[in-house]
């Protein structure tokens, strides 16, 4: 049993988009506040800390969640995938971040790596969403900027994209 | 849209004006922005968190922090007292005794107004420690609305004002008697605009150091100008501007105006750092940020047009209330003034009386945001048009195109004192009904009405104001008293070129980033100017008021980057562009007038092939100095200053030109009222605007886009909401609600390019006009659907089951 | 807006988890998916001295058929029961409310049985646990208890959970399959609901009808299938009966019109579906 008492820091590690992290903490500590303070990844924003929002979103164990509602100690042994982790080594943009690009899908940019993560997990489960879909997985994040209508462009051009490659 | 990518490799031959992709976009899809809370701080930087009132009307009678301090890591816990010892109260844009602190001194006056500041080792600690601090209050009778607190019975927020309604002005234009006894009918009807905010995704930032070998101060923060603000900030700290260092970081969440108000924390943050010698940090949260950042302030317009029986309208009258909140912040009351002289809005109209009046109620400060006053203002008019044509038994839309003011018109001077630039509104309108397909709504409108259902068709049409002149404020005083205060006008924009011995150009400029691709669109003006690809055009907008130019204009708000800033550029490029070509014109032995600049060369316009890289000539400059032609100046930086002549002080009587540009806009939209679940589906929506030429149109549809989503907002979900006795109810994500992408409907938008006649690039304003124009176009299109006269907003299912109540 | 202290424990079985609750009783606070109880902890809304995490305990993770109920462990997430290729056929009146439940991404880590525990009147899964006629399984040290989900769900956000209980399971009945309907009218997609309705028909004669967000719990009605027929009469005693309540989004008085409207609508579109 994993325990961790409340005046005590203790040391959590989870690899962070492909690499071994660790740093300590107590056992509050939000995973936003470790990726951010802790380990010095910024791209993960907080938007809101009560999950609404969704700016924080990232993914554990591949899956999008919502990192403000997330201890540190509960990442541990995981794999955290963060915006961070989506453009090659060299920096070349995917190809959802290159849509987001050319479809104007972002404004301040501050929502915007919680909104590529909901979707790297997502078009891994169905590459080939309806236009509701899309819109379904986009209703858990706020933008204040962009009226979504790029983002939601930015996401079917990625699908059709998706669809011309062989399965 | 046929975009174009950064960095195509092949030069434009002109790169205004194309839908170029940003080059703000790859750092900040990686993740790699440098947002304030992004960046690196000094080690040993203290965190704080502020202590909030949880009453909306009370006297402080103690506060005990004894507990707090004594917890490890607490370095400080700050009170009002210490801040008026400090501090001098913000200066404010009227003359009354309203005072306000960056924290609450002897009494609060709005649930969620900063009482005490706890400075520890971590927020979290920070945090721990409020919990131990015991503020002792005494509650006291609150009054939030508006009405109410102009009675003579209501608590008074600033007793020693004796009054909460601390200014009423009233104006006249023309003979609006006369227009008002010949009128065959006089059509009136009240609104009420609601409170609410937009609610940018960052919420406000401040890291601010003290430095005591000279007494300064260095603080970053998210602010956004304007930066008439910062002597405001300087005054409060007792220090000469240069001794308030402050700089904005490189990327920011949104502002939407709402990151003005960050600017009493700015001063709060600096006395903590001198106050516990340490550098201090403070991010506020969510919860913060929906109480007491900021809001657009509510008013009640009582508005009345004298009207001809086929919907001329002769004159109109508006009485103008509006609430402020607790205090009045400047530049407050911004939103009641800005629209003044396009009071009368897209119409001809030559005779009108405006009553303004500035209520405080114990809510919290409403400040800077987006559309500032033109929301409110449009509800009125265009709500008022629609009932004309109600009580007249009038087309809607003709009584609109009625009264639009004649393209053979402009310039336009209206009643008021603005200066209408230019505008065919309405071949606007005739393009909209056209190619917006009002036919097909009014055919979806026939078959639903048919099958039984609630639709309705709305219009709106609005002048939208770009680039404020920095005088209409003082409309808000007598012209005696204008006169004694010396004049007040203009707007001044700067942009500085420079270019690096290898040629490499860097641009600056006056405005804070917040997501509107001003990088990119100022990479484009220069790199056009200067025959090079925008790629190659570093733009660097990290504003440091100790080291850039900037002026009291200086920020991001009332859409001045277009006809402002971006003109800076222009000049600042085009300087620099002529003494480029007098350098080349020595090298390549041929007159000025015969360079050109383009595929990165610099070259004789009549033999291309004399040709010099562009980089070889910049070189000279800073290599060479001594060869340069006779006369010039060596160095190669260039800072353009824009100020427009056009923006005059306001006149003896009133008249007021407050913008330098005029952009249209209209829109059409059908909406159908489901009276199972009192709900609004808005079936489609046309924007048709004019805002001059489009300097990036990928650009200018996000921000048409960006600006409907929060005219959608307004008109359907989001809204301050206070109990009568002050308690604050939308203080979570879950309570304000933000609209999703499910809540927006589809967008379909049109443009008109009338170059303003004021500005090099023709370029209007254009980022809020939807903001503006849709909320109204919303209402009147429910109060079609419902057949009703008084439609509030926002349009929830509350407010639809009482305007449907009785229906089926 | 960040957490008070607390001791954090992650047991490796539930047999741990339950002897933490039995030490530590109402002072610890069980997480699972956190989609709750975490915001509240940000908001310091909630105290509790221990946080039990169960998301790991792969014994509660899973979803079984059983004795003619769809069992649903502790730590199944609300997407794995949605995505679960048997659900539509098993349990449609489920399927169709899934959907209703947050977001994509707060159903990632959210619980099935998580949102039972919070027991908010307004939410979709335990409005269906009712409406179905589900249980809830509780296990202690004392042993294991099986309760239904009209007697587990006491009001709101208060449940018949003892402190030392660990929510181990819920199983949702599969008798009803043939016609289902559910609706809710919520301000924004993914929102609360300020009122839902779920029907489903039993058989020839008799239908269940579930109503979330009007009273303090979810409301079970069962009724003749003849009554359908003039079903708003039924919603119309309902609507009195339940009475509402006030809140910033809907009025009592909003939230029975709603009710009165939006009722007959899914009793016939669970009618048309059965047909």
């Amino acid at each position: 049993m994993r325990r961790v008492n409340k005046d005590e820091r203790t040391r959590i590690s989870f690899t962070l988009n492909g690499r071994a992290v660790s740093g300590e903490a107590e056992s509050r500590m939000l995973l936003t506040d470790f990726l951010r303070h802790v380990i010095g990844a910024t791209g993960t924003h907080v938007g809101c800390e009560h999950g609404v929002c969704g700016c924080c979103t990232v993914l554990i164990d591949g899956v999008a969640a919502r990192s403000c509602l997330t201890l540190a100690v509960q990442a541990e042994g995981r794999a955290v995938t963060t915006v961070e982790g989506l453009a090659a080594p060299d920096g070349a943009l995917n190809a959802l971040q290159q849509a987001f690009q050319r479809h104007h899908a972002l404004q301040c940019g501050f929502c915007t790596p919680g909104i590529l993560m909901s979707f790297t997990d997502y078009l891994a489960r169905n590459p080939h969403p309806t236009e509701d879909e899309i819109r379904d997985v986009l209703s858990g994040h706020l933008c204040r900027c962009t009226g979504y209508a790029g983002i939601v462009a930015a996401v079917r051009a990625v699908s059709a994209g998706n669809s011309k490659q062989p399965s | 849209m046929n975009v174009r990518s950064q960095s195509s490799g092949d030069f434009l031959s002109q790169a205004l004006g194309i839908p170029l992709v940003r080059k703000e976009d790859p750092a900040l899809l990686s993740g790699r922005g440098r947002y304030a809370d992004d960046l690196p701080v000094a080690s040993g930087t203290l965190h704080a968190h502020v202590i909030r009132s949880p009453h909306a009307h009370a006297k402080i009678l103690k506060i005990d922090a004894a507990a707090a301090l004594a917890l490890p890591g607490v370095a400080a816990v700050i009170t009002g007292e210490d801040v008026r010892q400090l501090t001098d109260p913000f200066l404010i844009a009227l003359k009354a005794p309203v005072h306000q602190w960056s924290l609450a001194v002897e009494q609060v006056r709005y649930v969620g107004e900063a009482v005490a500041l706890v400075v520890a080792e971590s927020r979290y600690v920070a945090e721990d420690a409020a919990e131990l601090v015991q503020v002792d209050y005494d509650p006291m009778e609150a009054v939030t609305d508006p009405l109410a607190a102009c009675d003579k019975s209501a608590p008074l927020l600033h007793p020693a004002c004796k009054t909460n309604e601390i200014s009423v002005r009233k104006f006249a234009y023309g003979d609006t008697a006369a227009a008002f006894a010949a009128a065959d009918r006089v059509i009136a009807l009240t609104v009420d605009y609601p409170r609410l905010s937009f609610t940018p995704m960052e919420c406000y930032v401040v890291v601010a150091e003290y430095r005591p070998h000279d007494g300064s101060y260095d603080v970053l923060a998210n602010f956004q100008g304007p930066f008439s603000t910062h002597p405001v900030m300087a005054k409060a700290l007792r220090v000469p501007g240069t001794r308030l260092r402050l700089r904005i970081p490189p990327d920011s969440g949104g502002s939407f105006g709402i990151k003005l108000s960050v600017s009493p924390y700015v001063v709060l943050a600096a006395i903590a750092a001198k106050i516990t010698g340490r550098p201090v940090k403070w991010v506020e949260d969510r919860a913060e940020h929906l109480a007491a950042a900021s809001s657009g302030p509510n008013r009640i317009t009582r508005i009345e047009a004298a009207a001809t029986l086929d919907g001329r309208i002769l004159g109109l009258r508006l009485d103008q209330l509006e609430d402020y909140g607790a205090f009045l912040r400047a530049p407050m009351p911004g939103p009641l003034y800005r629209m003044q002289g396009s009071v009368t809005g897209a119409y001809d109209i030559p005779n009108v009386e405006v009553t303004n009046r500035i209520v405080l109620t114990n809510k919290m400060p409403a400040s800077l945001i987006r559309g500032f006053g033109g929301p409110q203002l449009y509800l009125a008019i265009e709500r008022l048009v629609q009932r004309i044509a109600v009580e007249l038994g009038l087309d809607h839309l003709d009584v609109i195109r009625r009264n639009l003011i004649p393209a053979e018109k402009f310039p336009y001077r209206t009643a008021a004192g603005a200066l209408y630039d230019s505008g065919d509104y309405a071949r606007a309108v005739a393009t909209a009904i056209g190619d917006g397909r009002l036919d097909d709504l009014k055919r979806r409108r026939d078959t639903a009405r048919a099958a039984g259902k609630l639709y309705g068709i709305g219009f709106a049409a609005v002048v939208e104001p770009g680039m404020s002149n920095m005088g209409y404020l003082s409309t808000l005083l007598t012209a005696d008293a204008r006169e004694r205060a010396g004049p007040k006008n203009g707007a001044v924009s700067m942009a500085t070129v420079n270019i690096d011995p290898l040629g490499g150009v860097s641009v600056s400029a006056d405005v804070t980033v917040q997501g509107q691709g001003h990088q990119t669109v100022l990479s484009q003006i220069v790199a056009d100017r200067l025959g090079l690809d925008p790629a190659d055009i570093k733009v660097t907008l990290e504003l440091d008021t100790a080291k850039d130019a900037w002026s009291i204009a200086a920020g991001t708000y009332s859409c001045r980057f277009s006809p402002g800033t971006a003109v800076a550029a222009h000049i600042a490029a085009t300087r620099i562009r002529g003494r480029l070509a007098g350098i080349a014109a020595n090298q390549l032995n041929v007159l000025p007038d015969d360079i050109e600049f383009a595929d990165g060369q610099v070259r004789s316009r009549s033999n291309p092939d004399n040709a010099l890289p562009f980089g070889r000539v910049a070189g000279t400059a800073h290599w060479s100095p001594v060869m340069l032609p006779d006369g010039m100046a060596p160095g190669l930086s260039e800072t353009g200053v824009w100020s427009p002549p056009e923006l005059e002080p306001p006149t003896s009587d009133d008249r007021i030109n407050t913008s330098l540009t005029y952009g249209f806009i209209f829109d059409m939209c059908g909406v159908e009222v489901d009276p199972v679940t009192f709900s609004v589906r808005v079936d489609r929506y046309v924007s048709m605007h004019d805002a001059g030429t489009l300097l990036n149109p990928l650009i200018a549809d996000g921000q048409v886009h960006g600006a409907f989503a929060q005219g959608i907002a307004a008109a359907l979900y989001e809204e301050f909401v206070y109990d009568e006795n002050g308690n604050f109810l939308s203080g979570s994500f879950a309570d304000y609600l933000v609209p999703t992408v499910s809540e927006i409907p589809p967008l379909e938008i049109l443009h008109q390019e009338t170059p303003s006649p004021l500005t090099p690039l023709g370029a209007k304003g254009m980022a809020e006009g939807n903001c503006m124009s849709t909320p109204a176009c919303i209402a009147n299109a429910v109060a079609d659907a419902l057949g009703v006269k008084d439609v509030s907003l926002p349009l929830t299912p509350l407010r639809l089951h009482a305007l449907m109540a009785g229906k089926p | 807006m960040k957490p008070r202290r607390f001791d954090y424990v992650r047991p490796d079985s539930a047999e741990e988890a339950v002897a933490v609750l039995a030490e530590y009783g109402d002072a610890a606070s069980v997480l699972a998916g956190g989609q709750s109880l975490m915001a509240m902890l940000n908001l310091r809304v909630a105290e509790p001295a221990v946080l039990v995490d169960i998301a790991r305990l792969k014994e509660l993770d899973y979803i079984r058929v059983a004795n003619g109920k769809v069992e649903v462990g502790a730590a199944v997430t609300q997407n794995q029961l949605k995505d679960w290729p048997e659900l539509g056929g098993r349990l449609p009146l489920l399927a169709a409310a899934l959907p209703f439940v947050g977001h994509f991404q707060t159903r990632n880590r959210g619980t099935v049985c998580g949102s039972i525990a919070h027991a908010d009147p307004s939410s979709e899964i335990p409005l269906v646990l009712a409406a179905l006629g589900g249980e809830v399984v509780l296990r202690s040290q004392r042993g294991t208890r099986v309760l239904a989900a009209a007697d587990f769900q006491r009001g709101v956000m208060t449940t018949a959970r003892a402190p030392d209980e660990l929510i181990v399971a819920a199983r949702f009945p599969t008798q009803w399959t043939r016609g289902v309907a559910f609706r809710e009218v919520a301000r924004r997609h993914g929102d609360f609901a300020i009122i839902a309705v779920a029907a489903c028909v039993e058989d020839r004669n008799t239908l269940r009808i579930g109503i979330g967000g009007v009273a303090d719990r979810p409301a079970v009605q069962h009724a003749p299938i003849s009554v359908a027929a003039d079903a708003k009469d039924m919603f119309e005693k309902l609507a009195q009966e339940l009475e509402g309540y006030d809140d910033l989004h809907a009025s009592a008085r909003l939230r029975r019109d709603l009710l009165r409207r939006v009722g007959p609508v899914v009793v016939e579109e669970a009618l048309r579906c059965a047909a």
